[in-house]
Parts: structure tokens; C-alpha cells; sequence
């Protein structure tokens, strides 16, 4: 009885540090996946507004981490890391970078607006904190058809400024809906500070007011983050109601990669970069007894291989015909009952 | 049975759901009080909280959650209380609504029904009197109904939830109590895109919709029985996507066309009407195509100012006397 209970014990265990090596491949897939987005935006290779998360892996993984098939996720326009948490495949993303027949949108979208469904991955329009009424009417689907899934609402504390961010959150708090609300807060809004942005310290502050709670918690530490994360989402899927988490996190690049971010201090920055989130993480494997250098230099050649292997799928893949600009606007109808858009 | 506009509306809600228990009703107040209008009468009793839905006032949220849900296969019904309200939904509706199905690369769908309670006549005053359909009309990824009639009420409305895509289903609030006719006890839909002859004529046609159909009929029994002109009477109910053969049939036909609606000339279904007739139908028109609309002000509220404001049966009387005169 100990015996089985203690190969039990070792079985969760090992489970748990394969898994905690997979976040931590995740964090380095997103570096890795971004940094050659913008090295392919500047050779001209991607058109158009390009966001990085670079600096925000942690959160994106962290709360991505506990979520299951069948959840739905509203991302940020910088969150790229959700699409490659959420198993969209890397190739039809970086076509999508692309403006590529094979990207998410077929072309119609730039960037993260052409979402994955089949992966529970909204794609967001420009109209920043817009998600999180339609995160919260997904929540609202679960509710209605008592199905154990949560809907994940990311935005920065930028979009908190927005009205639909505090009627999505009202609603959700009456209803005691299932969805997480992530805030992001990168202290900047585009160019603005956080001390023009808001008045008091913490977006979460803001949660109790509509009878929920609100956590603080450092978005460049992922442990934390998915501790927290993993506790949110099992309490929200219960049923018990939403739950806000705000992830105090830096951007390192410009809001875009036309922004080379002048309004911030340098010294900041560098404050900041002292804390990113991959060394921070490797620190906690170290500790846990892994062989850093090893593992890294596996998943750095992994990531490497998945990275450039979008590269050469997307840059393969034709560009939509000109006549295609007036397809996809309207779904057959009537439409199946399914709501799947096939008739 | 005899139904109301409004009965009819509420009877196709009724319907639907029993249909398909994926369609549920969300809006301010529709569900204890049965709508400001009790349009949503007794759905509460019938088919629970669930399914019947009271929000705050939130018209993005209702909108944008009705996106969310519809996305994940439900077919929800909301409601704006007022269409005047609808501005409050209106980067909902066009950017996040419209555009969906487009920017997943048509692997998404986005089966919402957007009720507007809308139109003048009833001393609403500036916000409560709108006829907003001209701000969603050019907006692809959308579909904009306006029935005229009880039938075209109920049809459309179990068309528009039956639908693959958001439909702004505008409803005019004079007509609710004030329209009503024999509706078959069996199941009926109309068809969206598709334009109904509500008379035929030989001299003129008058090109129509919504709460202004019922004007433009008077005025064609006025001329019929003072001047004997035969009038044609064309009623739009889609404005999105605009019934092109229907419209360029009836211009071939008498050559002559009045377009008559009750929102504002400028920027009005009118214009887009006009011009699909002018590029198309130019060699068989006998005179100028002109238009019986809103004067370009506010829906002022005190009764001799909007009186002045609105279309009305002689209006369109005098208009049609002018064009027939070429």
C-alpha cells in the first residue's frame, strides 16, 4: 500500500516535471518564433503592424498552461504565444504573418486578427478590451449548456481604459460566468504611462468592484504565474465565477516594430530585461536539479527546426488570388445547426 | 389568425425557440418585464432564465456576448431597447461582428439576430425616433431587414435567426400595434434578399420599405382615385444585400421612380437605390429618379416640427404628381 502509493507519488511527479520542462519550451519557442518575426519584418518579408510579446512569454504560457481542449481564448494583439500554446500550427501562423493563402485568415487579416477556432483561439480586432464582451459571451455558452469549460480574456491595462472592459466584467460578475480576465499590464499604452492611464496601482483593484476577485501577481515569473493560473481556472471551471489576474510585465520592443519606444527611459528597460522571464525560469530548473545547459540546448535547436520550418512552409505558400478579397464574407444560409458555417 | 406586427415578432421568437433550443433572447429587460415593447412577452415562463436573459445597460456587451456565444454554435437574439441605442453596439456590430467570419478565413460563423425597435412618429424626440439602418447597410459581412408588414415580421425574423450570419433585423415601432393581418396557422419563412410588389402599375413606381411602405400605399390610393394614376409599389424589407432585380424591373417597367423612406435623405438607402437605377436602368427612365425622405435635421420632438420633419402620405402625393408631370 505505501509502495503503491508512493509509485503513485513518483508517477504525478514525473508527470509534473515533463510538464514544467514543456513550459518551459513554450516560453522558448514564442522568444524564438518572435525574434525571427521581426527580423522578417525587417527584411520586408512581413507587411504591416507587427506586435511583440517579447518580454510577456511567461504570461501567455503560464495561463495557457492549465487550459484543456474545448476552452476558449481571447488573445491580445501581442499574444502571440497563445497561438502556439493553443497548438495552432506554426506553419499557417507564420503564413498568416504572411498575408499567405495558408495563413489563419487566408490572407483577409494581418497579424493575430485571424483566429483558430478549431483551437479556441479568437482572432481579436484593433479595438482594444472589444474581446472581452465575446470572451464573456462564450462563457455565457458554457453557462447555458452547463459545460465545464472557461473562457480566457487577455488585455492590456491600456484597454482597461475601455468601456466594453468594464460591461464585459459587470456582466460576467452578475452572471457568475466562467471566464478569466488576464490583464497584461506592460506599463505602457502605446506611448502613454501607466500614470496617465490610471489612478490607482492595480488593474485588479478594480475586480472586487464588480464582486470578483482580482490577483496581482509578477507576469515574468513563470512558476508564479502558472500557480496562480492553475488554482484561477480550476476555481472558475467549478463554477465559482470569474476571477481577474493581472501580470505586471515589460514589453521590450516598441508598441510596433515601426516604434523604436523613444518616450522610455533605457535604464528601465534594462531594469526590466534584468528580470525576463527565461533566465528567471532556468534558474528554478537549476535549482530542481536539471541539467540547464543541456536542456537548453536541446530546446534551442528544437525551437530552431520548428521556427524555420514555418519560415520555409509559409514562404512556400502562394498568396491569395485577387478575386478572394470577396470570399468569406457571408456563411451559407440558412446554416447547419451546429453553427459551424458548413450548410 | 389576426396578429399584430408586434404579436407576430413575438410568435416567431416563440417558434424558434421551441425549434432549436440553441437560440436564447439577451437585452435590457426582455425577459420579467417582457421587453420594453413586450416583444419578449412570456418567453421568461416558456422557456426559462436560462434562455431569456435580463442585462445590464450594456449594449456593447450584449452585442459583443451575443458574438461570443454565436461563434461557439448558439443563436442568439439580442435586443437593442431602442435602435436609437444601437450606436453604443456600433464597433461590435461592424468591426467584431461583421468582419468575423472574414478575418478566420470563412472558418468561423456568426448566426446573431440584432432587434432594433426604430423609426419615428410616436413624439420619441431626437433619441427615440432614429432610423439607424444607413449605418450598417454598407457594411459587408452584415445582413439589414425591415419588415413592413406582420407576415414579412414573423418570416424574416425566423429567417434572420435561421441564418448563418448577424442580421440587424430593424422593427418599426408605429407599426407594432398599428399593422395587422391573417397570418397562416402553419410554419412560413421570407426569404432575406428578397423584395416584395406590394402593387402593381403601369405609370410609376414608388420604391419603399419599413414604416414608410404603408404612407407610400395611401398616397398611391390617393392618386388612384383623384388622378388616375396607376402606381407601382415596391417594398424593399432587405436593405442588405438590396434585391438589384426587383428594383431595376419595376424602374424598366414604368420608368418613372420615387423611393420613399422615413430615415434621412442624405446618406439614405434612397441614394444607393437611385444609383443602382441610374447606372442600369438609365435609357428606360422617363424622368428624374427623386426621393420622399426625412428633411436633413434632428427627429425634432414638438409635434408641428416633426410633422415638418417626417414623410407623410401627402408629401409623397405631391412628389408623385411632379414626376408624373414629365
Amino acid at each position: 500500500m505505501a509502495h503503491a502509493e508512493t509509485a503513485a507519488a513518483s508517477a504525478e511527479t514525473g508527470q509534473r516535471v515533463e510538464y514544467e520542462l514543456q513550459l518551459y519550451y513554450w516560453m522558448k519557442l514564442i522568444r524564438a518564433f518572435e525574434e525571427r518575426v521581426s527580423r522578417l519584418h525587417r527584411q520586408n518579408k512581413i507587411l504591416g503592424g507587427v506586435y511583440s510579446g517579447a518580454g510577456q512569454e511567461a504570461v501567455v504560457t503560464g495561463v495557457c498552461a492549465p487550459l484543456r481542449p474545448g476552452d476558449f481564448v481571447a488573445p491580445l494583439h501581442r499574444d502571440l504565444g497563445v497561438f502556439l500554446v493553443r497548438g495552432v500550427d506554426p506553419g499557417r501562423l507564420m503564413a498568416q504573418l504572411m498575408g499567405k493563402e495558408a495563413g489563419l485568415s487566408r490572407g483577409k487579416d494581418s497579424f493575430l486578427h485571424g483566429g483558430d477556432l478549431e483551437h479556441g483561439v479568437f482572432g481579436s480586432t484593433s479595438m482594444l478590451g472589444s474581446s472581452l464582451p465575446v470572451a464573456a459571451g462564450a462563457a455565457l455558452k458554457f453557462q447555458i449548456k452547463k459545460e465545464p469549460q472557461v473562457a480566457v480574456a487577455f488585455f492590456g491595462e491600456g484597454a482597461s481604459s475601455r468601456g466594453d472592459v468594464h460591461e464585459a466584467m459587470n456582466f460576467a460578475g452578475v452572471r457568475k460566468l466562467p471566464v478569466v480576465f488576464v490583464c497584461e499590464n506592460n506599463r505602457y499604452a502605446y506611448s502613454t504611462p501607466l500614470e496617465k492611464q490610471m489612478a490607482i496601482e492595480n488593474v485588479a483593484d478594480r475586480a472586487p468592484a464588480y464582486g470578483f476577485k482580482g490577483h496581482v501577481v509578477s507576469g515574468n515569473d513563470l512558476l508564479a504565474v502558472v500557480q496562480l493560473a492553475e488554482k484561477v481556472v480550476r476555481r472558475v471551471r467549478a463554477g465559482g465565477g470569474p476571477e481577474l489576474i493581472e501580470c505586471k510585465t515589460y514589453r521590450y520592443r516598441g508598441h510596433s516594430e515601426h516604434d523604436a519606444a523613444l518616450y522610455r527611459d533605457k535604464e528601465e528597460l534594462l531594469e526590466w530585461q534584468s528580470r525576463d522571464p527565461i533566465p528567471r525560469y532556468e534558474f528554478y530548473l537549476e535549482k530542481k536539479g536539471h541539467d540547464v545547459k543541456r536542456i537548453r540546448e536541446e530546446i534551442d535547436e528544437r525551437t530552431r527546426t520548428v521556427v524555420q520550418q514555418a519560415v520555409e512552409f509559409a514562404e512556400q505558400s502562394p498568396l491569395p488570388a485577387a478575386g478572394e478579397a470577396l470570399e468569406d464574407l457571408y456563411a451559407p444560409a440558412p446554416m447547419s445547426p451546429a453553427g459551424d458555417g458548413r450548410a | 389568425m389576426e396578429a399584430t406586427y408586434l404579436a407576430a415578432i413575438n410568435h416567431a421568437l416563440h417558434e424558434e425557440m421551441r425549434r432549436d433550443e440553441n437560440v436564447f433572447v439577451m437585452g435590457e429587460d426582455v425577459a420579467e418585464l417582457g421587453g420594453a415593447f413586450k416583444a419578449t412577452d412570456g418567453l421568461l415562463a416558456a422557456f426559462g432564465p436560462d434562455r431569456v436573459i435580463d442585462t445590464p445597460i450594456s449594449e456593447a456587451l450584449i452585442v459583443g456576448a451575443g458574438v461570443g456565444a454565436a461563434i461557439l454554435g448558439m443563436r442568439p437574439v439580442v435586443e437593442m431597447q431602442f435602435g436609437d441605442f444601437i450606436s453604443c453596439a456600433f464597433d461590435q456590430i461592424v468591426n467584431t461582428a461583421a468582419t468575423l467570419r472574414y478575418r478566420h478565413g470563412g472558418r468561423a460563423a456568426c448566426p446573431l439576430v440584432i432587434r432594433a425597435p426604430s423609426g419615428a412618429g410616436v413624439h420619441g424626440a431626437l433619441f427615440h425616433s432614429q432610423n439607424p439602418e444607413a449605418w450598417f447597410t454598407r457594411v459587408p459581412g452584415l445582413k439589414v431587414v425591415a419588415p413592413a408588414t406582420a407576415y414579412d415580421a414573423k418570416g424574416l425574423l425566423k429567417s434572420a435567426i435561421r441564418d448563418g450570419n448577424p442580421v440587424v433585423y430593424f422593427e418599426h415601432k408605429r407599426l407594432y400595434r398599428s399593422v395587422k393581418e391573417d397570418l397562416p396557422d402553419g410554419e412560413f419563412t421570407v426569404p432575406i434578399g428578397v423584395a416584395q410588389l406590394r402593387q402593381a402599375g403601369r405609370d410609376l413606381s414608388l420604391i419603399t420599405y419599413g414604416g414608410a411602405l404603408h404612407q407610400s400605399l395611401d398616397a398611391a390610393s390617393i392618386v388612384a382615385r383623384e388622378d388616375g394614376l396607376s402606381i407601382e409599389v415596391l417594398d424593399l424589407r432587405t436593405l442588405l444585400p438590396l434585391d438589384r432585380e426587383a428594383i431595376l424591373a419595376t424602374a424598366r417597367k414604368t420608368g418613372k421612380v420615387l423611393i420613399v423612406h422615413e430615415d434621412r435623405l442624405t446618406g439614405g438607402v434612397g441614394g444607393e437605390v437611385a444609383a443602382i437605377i441610374a447606372e442600369h436602368a438609365f435609357d428606360s427612365l422617363d424622368g428624374p429618379i427623386r426621393r420622399v425622405a426625412a428633411l436633413d435635421t434632428h427627429t425634432a420632438f414638438s409635434p408641428p416640427l416633426e410633422e415638418f420633419i417626417l414623410p407623410n402620405a401627402n408629401k409623397i402625393v405631391a412628389a408623385i404628381r411632379g414626376l408624373a408631370a414629365y
